[in-house]
């Protein structure tokens, strides 16, 4: 390979691995909580004001930019993969990549943009 | 002189059914793994929507809890986090085949490896758990 034609694959990789650890480890206990044990009334859930006060907290925005900036980025290259392999979507690369890579930049944006507002 | 055969030779195009993850369990458990993904984009954006409302003020918030108190929101969010430990038990079992492992000139067994990633996941969520509860 040419030293003009570099390969973005280990940025990508490094962005899709991080992401991928991330969301082993912590997603499983966010789902558990905040989408089935407080909504069903298993666990009470904590009031508005003190959910406020976890999220302003300065360390937990900053764990929350690394495990939604990351976790986008996982899914949007597997997402990626997975449309191209899965369903045949080979021809589609360039379009895949586009909305996916696209979509996790919108996604960070967003995650910036409400962490700094909240 | 080049040498003419009977039929024309044509290129060889291996036909492969649009469903070809149903063929085999291993294909569909890697399809599934996959797919986790899709939930995890998923799970993201309900966490900026959470975080919008609780921006908001008290009252969108309520109504954030209220949706997410609905059967299919649940149904949806049960779905999820079956895939959620999908991956993590998969993500996990990968350490043993990316990491080279040798403890007295013998090979230890995959389990020993992968097993710190599990003490370290149930720490990790004993951890957050009771942030988010409140109790920390």
């Amino acid at each position: 390979m040419s030293a003009g034609k570099r390969s973005n694959e280990p940025v990508v990789w490094f962005l899709f691995g991080a992401g991928g650890f991330l969301a082993a480890y912590f997603l499983p206990v966010h789902v558990l909580f905040y989408g089935l044990l407080f909504p069903t009334g298993l666990v009470h859930a904590p009031g508005y004001q003190e959910t406020l006060a976890l999220v302003r907290h300065p360390l937990a925005r900053i764990y929350l930019f690394a495990l939604l900036t990351f976790c986008f980025f996982h899914a949007a290259h597997r997402m990626r993969l997975t449309l191209s392999d899965v369903l045949n979507l080979r021809h589609l690369n360039t379009v895949l990549a586009f909305v996916c890579y696209g979509g996790a930049l919108v996604g960070t944006a967003f995650t910036v943009w409400l962490l700094l507002t909240v | 002189m080049p040498q003419y055969t009977q039929f024309q030779p044509k290129e060889y195009r291996p036909k492969m059914s649009a469903y070809w993850y149903l063929d085999h369990w291993r294909y569909l458990r890697y399809a599934l793994r996959e797919s986790s993904s899709f939930f995890v984009a998923y799970f993201c954006v309900i966490t900026l929507v959470q975080l919008a409302a609780l921006g908001t003020d008290a009252t969108r918030y309520a109504h954030f809890q209220a949706f997410m108190a609905s059967p299919v929101m649940i149904v949806i969010n049960a779905i999820a986090l079956a895939f959620f430990l999908l991956h993590a038990i998969t993500w996990f079992n990968l350490v043993p085949r990316v990491v080279m492992r040798q403890m007295l000139a013998r090979p230890t067994p995959d389990i020993i490896s992968s097993a710190p990633n599990y003490f370290a996941w149930f720490g990790a969520t004993v951890i957050l758990a009771l942030f988010i509860m409140g109790v920390l």
